[in-house]
């Protein structure tokens, strides 16, 4: 067992856990943060997405302990005071989303593409979200919503 | 009394959808999301060949590890659960959920464990030591025909699970052939195009693998059960079935579901044995499939080869067609299984008027993962074949695609037409569609864009097809567990509308577009109304999402039900009012006679004297819930026209999407926001298929595409920007004139990108290229080599 101690949306947590746990477990199992999900076991698909000290990074791909000591927003953690994100406003009002599973990833991604980029051209947008797979809406919908996003800012 | 509410139509606007804000802020529940006290995890051993008998399972190490609850090989399983069931008539081989003796695909399960944590569950699945003999493995279906170098079930000779079904012109219903008229028709053409195709094997690959939660309640008897499902209510009775409770006793939920695509109409294996085992153990069981389970353990998509034969006279009348298949079924029968590739058999006319038609099929066992539906379902199939060969012959007349295609046209005047399939194709514009499609294209200016890029030594080339599907799947002779859809609505006491739906959804939206039907009919806010799905314990009967029903059947059981309890309101506020109740309309929060609004009372003060009716009006019961069961007399036919323009790198043979033009005619629209995401998905699916999609096995049967590395879905920078239109036209077998969209844009994109890609190639004598449009693949075409 190691220690692990982490702010994860503002609030600290410390915990005991196994070296081996992924953070993704760990947010979602232990602190039961399931806004997160998890789509695949090679580090391609996305859905993990989650901000490590403000960028993103798939949490299936960390071990919770190596995450010791950062910040990490989670999807839940991105409305402010009650008022949704720029881009989940976005993904709403465009619909840029379907099922449903891809988005908060993909959400996540998106707020590091913006900090890069805040007025991305179309191209921008869709090589930014090549590491986020969605396999419901063709994409098309989630481009109009980050750029949706981007006008906002 | 507040008359200042003007509520506007809602049905046909774009309206954002009220799932939203629960899937963007991440608080929607998904199957993995939910834990249930006491709860165990289940991992399963899979066969790592494809085809071996099984020899001895050692799972002593397994036994030892602490937090182990159980382990079970297969034949303890089989003392709990019966053969797997199947929906199809054909005869089917003995299946079981966990192998017993022989394996006969990589992924079969072979044993299983439960413990407490989910990592666990792995070690000890990974501990059990399974011998196997190895026995030879048979991939290619045509090699699997011939019986060599392996019968999979030794009741199936040459690996036929279904050995031969005909179909068309001069077929009896005892299935006796009389050839004469096709023959005649070939024997007189000026022109045959014959070509073999493959519509090659995909993973549907929903981002949300499959998964169950089990729990069987010891003390009551009863069972939940909560699986990623397109189904629910179908979930139920099997699983009622299979641990032998009454379907009373058991209640499914299908969550939050992370896509489908097909693939989850099936009842799996691990839905079966999570089950048996909670009941088994009383725990509650869990079990989420890991991504690359799901490629080798959820069932695959497509997979057929068809023999194609065109026959037509030069001016480019088609008076034959011939279409063989072979559909490569995988080890074994699953629900549905079988009866996919039957209805790429009924789609063979697509949408021409082909007077002498064969389609024979003929479904192969093989060592690979079971097929099923995949969003299209036999459909995109049937059209792959049609579309290219009429491409073909387009080619070999050196006729413009599109004239080709509107010369063979059924004609608006011939609907309802009966094809020589026996389909029924209810309503169709065709021509419009076309006609539409090549005006957004710019078709005759595309075609000196496409002309002026070869002169400057660029391959580009353009594609068109057309697409008719059936869709709205009912009646019941068209399904086996049923074609109806079940809908239930009632007005709360306090004016609020709660609506069931069995139409059970999975990112399509019904709780939006069922929404807006209802504040459209009784003529109140959405606000007010609250659709409730996926919960057998909660909506009382239902069929499931699949085949793009759930507007078309799902939507007009709802519009029916809806329908008498307005009925009844009517009369309640009729005797509030002392009016008649013909003269009553229900809008913006009022019910009163019509031209009088100021004579009316509000739609709540209604509601609220429903439940306390002093003086009950004669005649009446107290209440305001009405059911409905909704079962169409005949499938519907949506249909349109897709465009595509494309270049292929010379250097490299990568090949690019520059255009993609569709027209889609799914009669009256609910929500055209929600139909264009439709859409859109569908395309992206199609088009994967033509470019990139390709499950792929070795000669021994291993898959060479099991994750994400190898299978490639489709990324965003894959599309160029889609250009969407529509016609309408109404389906006259249901009240809401809808069609159904879900699967439409797999259907005309497929073919379409393909032949852009022929198009692409035509200076190299290339007449047909099989998908996937791998870059090697082109390369070699452009290199002098073959495809
Ligand atoms: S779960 Fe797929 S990348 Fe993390
Ligand atoms: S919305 Fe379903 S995977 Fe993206």
């Amino acid at each position: 067992m190691a220690q692990v101690s982490v702010t994860v949306n503002g609030k600290t947590h410390t915990a005991n856990v196994e070296p081996r746990l992924l953070l993704v477990h760990f947010l979602r199992e232990q602190l039961n943060l399931t806004g997160t999900h998890i789509g695949c076991d090679t580090s391609q698909c996305g859905a993990c997405t989650v901000l490590v000290d403000g960028r993103s990074a798939k949490s299936c791909t960390i071990f919770a302990v190596q995450a010791d000591g950062s910040e990490i927003t989670t999807i839940e953690g991105l409305a402010r005071d009650g008022r949704l994100h720029p881009l989940q406003e976005g993904f709403w009002e465009e619909h840029g989303l379907q099922c449903g599973y891809c988005t908060p990833g993909m959400i996540m991604s998106a707020v590091d593409l913006l900090n890069e980029h805040p007025s991305p051209t179309e191209r921008e947008i869709r090589d930014g979200i090549d590491g986020n797979f969605c396999r419901c809406t063709g994409y098309e919908h989630i481009v109009n919503a980050i750029q949706y996003a981007a006008n906002k800012r | 009394m507040a008359a200042s509410l003007v509520l506007p139509k809602l049905v046909g606007q774009r309206i954002k959808r009220r799932e939203d804000p629960r899937l963007i802020q991440g608080r929607a529940t998904y199957v993995d999301d939910i834990k249930v006290v006491g709860m165990q995890h289940l991992a399963f051993v899979r066969s790592d060949i494809a085809h071996g008998r099984i020899l001895s399972i050692d799972t002593s190490a397994a036994d030892a590890m602490d937090g182990v609850e159980a382990v079970f090989t297969g034949a303890q399983i089989a003392e709990l659960l019966a053969p797997m069931p199947i929906l199809t008539p054909f005869p089917s081989p003995d299946h079981r959920a966990v192998a017993v003796d022989i394996v006969r695909y990589v992924g079969e399960p072979v044993a299983v464990v439960v413990t407490a944590d989910r990592y666990v569950a792995r070690d000890a699945a990974d501990a059990i030591v399974v011998d196997y003999e190895q026995l030879p493995a048979v991939v290619d279906p045509e090699q699997a025909m011939t019986g060599t170098p392996v019968v999979i079930h030794a009741d199936f000779a040459d690996n036929l699970a279904l050995p031969f079904l005909p179909g068309g012109t001069g077929v009896a219903a005892d299935f006796t052939v009389d050839d004469t008229v096709v023959d005649q028709a070939f024997a007189d053409a000026e022109v045959v195009v014959s070509q073999r195709m493959v519509n090659q094997r995909l993973a549907p690959t929903p981002i949300e693998t499959r998964g169950v939660l089990a729990h069987f309640e010891p003390g009551k008897g009863t069972m939940t059960i909560w699986s990623s499902t397109q189904n629910p209510h179908t979930l139920r009775t099997f699983i009622a079935t299979m641990t032998g409770l009454g379907q009373d006793q058991v209640r499914a939920i299908a969550p939050e579901v992370g896509g489908a695509f097909g693939a989850k109409i099936n009842i799996y294996p691990e839905e079966y044995v999570a089950a048996a085992l909670s009941k088994r153990l009383g725990l509650p069981i869990k079990w989420i499939e890991d991504r690359s389970e799901a490629f080798v353990a959820t069932t695959h998509g497509r997979d057929i080869i068809g023999y194609v034969d065109i026959a037509a006279r030069r001016d480019g009348t088609v008076v034959g067609l011939k279409l063989r298949l072979i559909a490569d079924i995988g080890a074994y029968n699953m629900l549905l299984t079988a009866a996919i590739p039957t209805l790429t058999m009924q789609m063979a006319s697509a949408t021409y008027d082909i007077p002498a038609i064969r389609a024979t099929l003929t479904e192969v066992f093989t060592n690979k993962t079971p097929t099923a539906a995949y969003r299209g379902a036999g459909r995109p199939e049937a059209t792959y074949f049609v579309e290219r060969a009429m491409d073909m012959l387009a080619r070999e007349l050196e006729m413009d695609p599109a004239d080709l295609r509107r010369k063979n046209f059924i004609t608006p005047d011939q609907f309802p037409y009966t094809t020589q399939m026996g389909a029924v194709y209810d309503s169709g514009d065709y021509g419009k569609a076309l006609d539409l499609a090549l005006q957004n294209a710019g078709w005759a200016d595309l075609k000196k864009q496409r002309d002026a890029a070869r002169a400057k030594g660029r391959l580009v080339g353009l594609g068109l097809s057309m697409y008719v599907e059936v869709c709205g799947v009912g009646p019941s002779s068209s399904f086996p567990s049923g074609g109806w859809e079940y809908a239930q609505v009632t007005i709360e006491r306090d004016g609020r509308i709660s609506a069931t739906t069995g139409a059970s959804p999975h990112g399509q939206g019904n709780e939006t577009t069922f929404a807006q039907m209802l504040a459209d009919q009784f003529g109140v806010p959405l606000e007010h109304i609250t659709i409730h799905h996926g919960d057998t314990g909660v909506v009382k009967q239902g069929i499931g999402t699949f085949g793009s029903r759930s507007q078309a059947v799902g939507g007009t059981a709802l519009h029916l039900a809806g329908g008498k309890v307005k009925v009844k309101m009517a009369k309640f506020a009729a005797a509030l009012i002392e009016a008649h109740e013909d003269d009553l309309v229900f809008e913006d929060g009022m019910i009163s006679v019509k031209g009088s609004p100021e004579s009316g009372k509000s739609f709540a003060d209604v509601a609220k004297y429903a439940y306390v009716p002093v003086p009950l009006p004669k005649g009446l019961d107290p209440g305001l819930s009405e059911e409905a069961f909704f079962e169409p007399a005949n499938n519907t036919y949506p249909f349109g026209c897709h465009i595509s323009m494309l270049e292929i790198d010379r250097e490299t043979g990568e090949p690019t999407l520059l255009r993609l033009v569709a027209v889609d005619d799914a009669g009256h629209l609910i929500n055209p926001l929600i139909v264009d995401g439709q859409i859109h998905g569908g395309l992206a699916q199609g088009i994967g298929q033509a470019m990139i999609e390709e499950f792929r096995y070795s000669e021994d049967g291993q898959p060479v595409t099991g994750s994400f590395m190898d299978y490639a879905i489709p990324r965003a920078a894959d599309f160029p920007r889609f250009e969407l239109d529509n016609t309408v036209t109404p389906t006259p077998v249901n009240p809401l004139g809808a069609k159904g969209v879900g699967e439409a844009g797999t259907l005309g994109s497929t073919p379409c990108v393909v032949a852009a890609a022929v198009d692409a190639l035509s200076e190299f004598g290339v007449k047909h290229i099989d998908m996937m449009l791998r870059p090697e693949k082109l390369w070699r075409i452009i290199h002098g080599g073959q495809p």
